[in-house]
């Protein structure tokens, strides 16, 4: 047993118990600190695939951003966990269908698992021998790729134009600080001094 | 590249105008530069319309067949146009009305007739997802776009987590699709399916139909139809009937003549069967509506059943008859929503069919109008909607589905009914009832008009629709 082996079962082994243990665990917070877990192992395994830049875009992305949101959200909003698995075990039967039949046909579909003829040679990107695979996914992206590319950036604009559609309201009964207003008030004109006598009051 | 370029141009300067159009509002007077951006893209729309009609824009594959701008793409992008144009130019006095004439509205449209220019000339599975999702993205908002109304948010909401799980569906049909094909073009599927459908591609190709039937609102997925159309504002819900119903029916079209074109027989069955519950639930479904938002979407479902007849033929002679069904559904619907948009009871807009009773008595015109209309949408002869209906019901029976299209004259008959009781109503209706006050502004009353005068007139020749129609199908199917 080489030591790449051990490297793969030990990564393996690691994403397939804390995968487990994110489902199972009785604190949410435990539950996404395991599925962080998950993510570096499953780093570790791109690794030894050699394929480093999905191994860095999973930790930056994934374990960096993804995950401390999804930590914020499980510390920061009221949800009974308890009451939402009494909820979940009512469903569990008919979700236990629906899983037993896509199982059955995903056994379908990988006991007949074949490639087409030419699907080997119809491939449109194999990985090319004489670069690292950061620049071979930048040539597709940004070659191949380019008009699909641009047109994600469109739908992103849509995503954030109908964000702001929907949301923004320009309310007209609320007093709003206006900095420079602040900045450029006058004591002088602010503060009136009363020479009040005693006894007397204004 | 250049080349590439040449070829999607149209799209570029659409997506350009809408980004252009989106900075010069929010840095100007914003919603007030409403009217002048709805008109602006309106005479976009219709400009490109005419460039590609008359063959402008350069023809061909671009992005290593990414995108295929060949006769059919052109002929559904300059219907999407028009239709679109004509839509937006009518939805403006009513969302203006409504104080829903925001400027985000006309730029969305924009961006949704870009997403359905890629659907229709896509030549590629990422190509196809990326311009459905970019043509449902700004659907969705639109939906919603009466925010205040707890109709128009569940219609947005509803849309939206329903078009999410269909898209879902297509993307595990197409990822299949690419595990057995080892490709994403269309050209590659094609030669991948060549010696016969393997069980893998089967279920590609069953889940990838049950995505798109859903995009056409075709049963048995058609259960969002009802609520968006009636939870959505009028002017979008016209919008919703005429052109993103044209560009899912050619995407459909692409997808099983270009992706799967040499295995007919595998998805003739699955169409046939979506045509033949489409046409049977929105015939039986829209007897008892009285609401006519709801009647108009059960009324595009049996419509959409009709055209997926068409494309079940797997033949030129059906997607060309699909395509002049298509174009003239268009036709009928805009001028249906033209009188559906002026619908008003003392200055609120309604839509309960009871209003509709005796309108006979107020304005004859309209109502003489609309009986066409109607008339047509039933598939009564002599009206054009009757030769649509015959085209592709002939194409059926041409590639051996005589059963379907005998069911399609029996669902025909069922369909014909609520038509014909909203005749009934117009003319010898209860005149008691709450009526609408019958007035009609000039350019919904002028499309009405044209809309019914193109079903009577078209019977001559169908305005050349056809010579078009059989280039477009025979560049699509060879």
């Amino acid at each position: 047993m080489t030591a790449f082996t051990i490297t793969f079962y030990m990564f393996a082994l690691t994403v397939v118990a804390s995968g487990l243990l994110v489902v199972t665990a009785r604190n949410p917070v435990h539950s996404v600190l395991w599925l962080i877990l998950c993510f570096l192992s499953s780093a570790g395994m791109f690794v030894l695939m050699g394929a480093e830049f999905v191994a860095m875009l999973l930790i930056i992305v994934y374990v960096g951003a993804v995950a401390v949101l999804f930590l914020f959200v499980v510390m920061m909003l009221d949800v009974d966990f308890a009451e939402l698995k009494a909820e979940m075990s009512r469903y569990v039967p008919i979700a236990g269908l629906i899983g037993l039949v896509l199982l059955m046909q995903l056994g379908l579909a990988l006991g007949t698992w074949g490639y087409a003829e030419d699907a080997q040679a119809l491939r449109a990107a194999p990985t090319p021998g004489d670069m690292h695979n950061t620049k071979a996914l930048g040539m597709l992206l940004y070659d191949q790729y380019f008009l699909l590319f641009q047109l994600a950036g469109l739908i992103l604009l849509v995503a954030m134009v109908g964000a702001i559609v929907l949301t923004l309201r320009h309310r007209t009964d609320v007093k709003r600080q206006n900095v420079l207003a602040q900045m450029y008030r006058d004591p002088a004109k602010a503060m009136e001094l009363k020479d009040v006598k005693p006894g007397q009051g204004l | 590249m250049s080349a590439d370029l040449a070829i999607v141009l149209p799209e570029i300067i659409l997506s350009v105008y809408a980004m252009a159009a989106l900075i010069f509002a929010v840095y100007t007077k914003k919603d007030a530069m409403a009217p002048t951006l709805v008109l602006a893209t309106s005479a976009l729309f219709l400009v490109m319309a005419l460039w590609i009609g008359t063959g402008g824009s350069a023809t061909g594959s671009a992005f290593n067949g990414m995108l295929q701008n060949d006769g059919f793409a052109r002929f559904a992008k300059v219907v999407i146009l028009v239709s679109a144009a004509v839509v937006l130019l009518l939805s403006q006095g009513y969302m203006k009305q409504r104080g829903l004439l925001r400027f985000e509205y006309p730029i969305l449209i924009t961006l949704a007739v870009v997403g359905m220019m890629v659907m229709v000339s896509a030549g590629d599975l990422i190509a196809l997802y990326m311009g459905l999702e970019l043509q449902s993205l700004s659907l969705y908002v639109v939906a919603a776009l009466r925010r205040d109304n707890v109709k128009s948010t569940e219609a947005g909401l509803k849309y939206f987590v329903l078009g999410a799980l269909s898209s879902g569906m297509l993307l595990y049909g197409a990822s299949l699709t690419y595990g057995f094909a080892g490709t994403t073009t269309f050209e590659g599927i094609v030669q991948a399916s060549e010696g016969g459908i393997s069980l893998g591609l089967l279920f590609g190709l069953v889940f990838m139909a049950a995505g798109l039937a859903f995009k056409v609102s075709a049963a048995p997925f058609h259960m969002w139809t009802p609520d968006v159309y009636e939870g959505s504002p009028t002017a979008v819900t016209a919008f919703f009937a005429t052109a993103p119903k044209m560009a899912a029916m050619a995407l459909f079209a692409r997808v099983v003549h270009d992706a799967f074109g040499t295995v007919v027989g595998d998805w003739q069955q699955i169409l046939a069967f979506l045509a033949l519950a489409s046409m049977f639930l929105g015939a039986v479904a829209a007897i008892g509506q009285t609401d006519i938002k709801r009647l108009m979407a059960y009324s595009s479902i049996a419509h959409m059943g009709y055209a997926l007849v068409g494309l079940a033929a797997g033949t030129a002679v059906g997607v060309e008859a699909m395509l002049i069904y298509m174009t003239i559904y268009v036709v009928m619907n805009i001028g249906t929503f033209a009188f559906i948009l002026s619908m008003e009871r003392d200055g609120r807009h309604v839509t309960d069919i009871a209003g509709l009773n005796m309108l006979a008595e107020r304005s004859p015109g309209a109502a003489c109008a609309l009986l066409v209309l109607f008339f047509s949408l039933a598939g009564v002869p002599p009206m054009l909607g009757f030769f649509a209906k015959y085209g592709v019901l002939l194409a059926a029976v041409d590639a051996g589905l005589t059963w379907l299209a005998v069911a399609g004259v029996v669902a025909s008959v069922i369909g014909a009914y609520y038509y014909l009781r909203i005749v009934y109503f117009m003319y010898f209706g209860d005149p008691d009832a709450r009526r609408i006050d019958g007035t009609i502004a000039p350019l919904n009353a002028g499309l009405l008009l044209a809309s019914a005068a193109i079903m009577l007139l078209g019977i001559v020749n169908m305005f050349g629709i056809e010579g078009l129609a059989e280039a477009a199908a025979a560049s699509l199917v060879n």
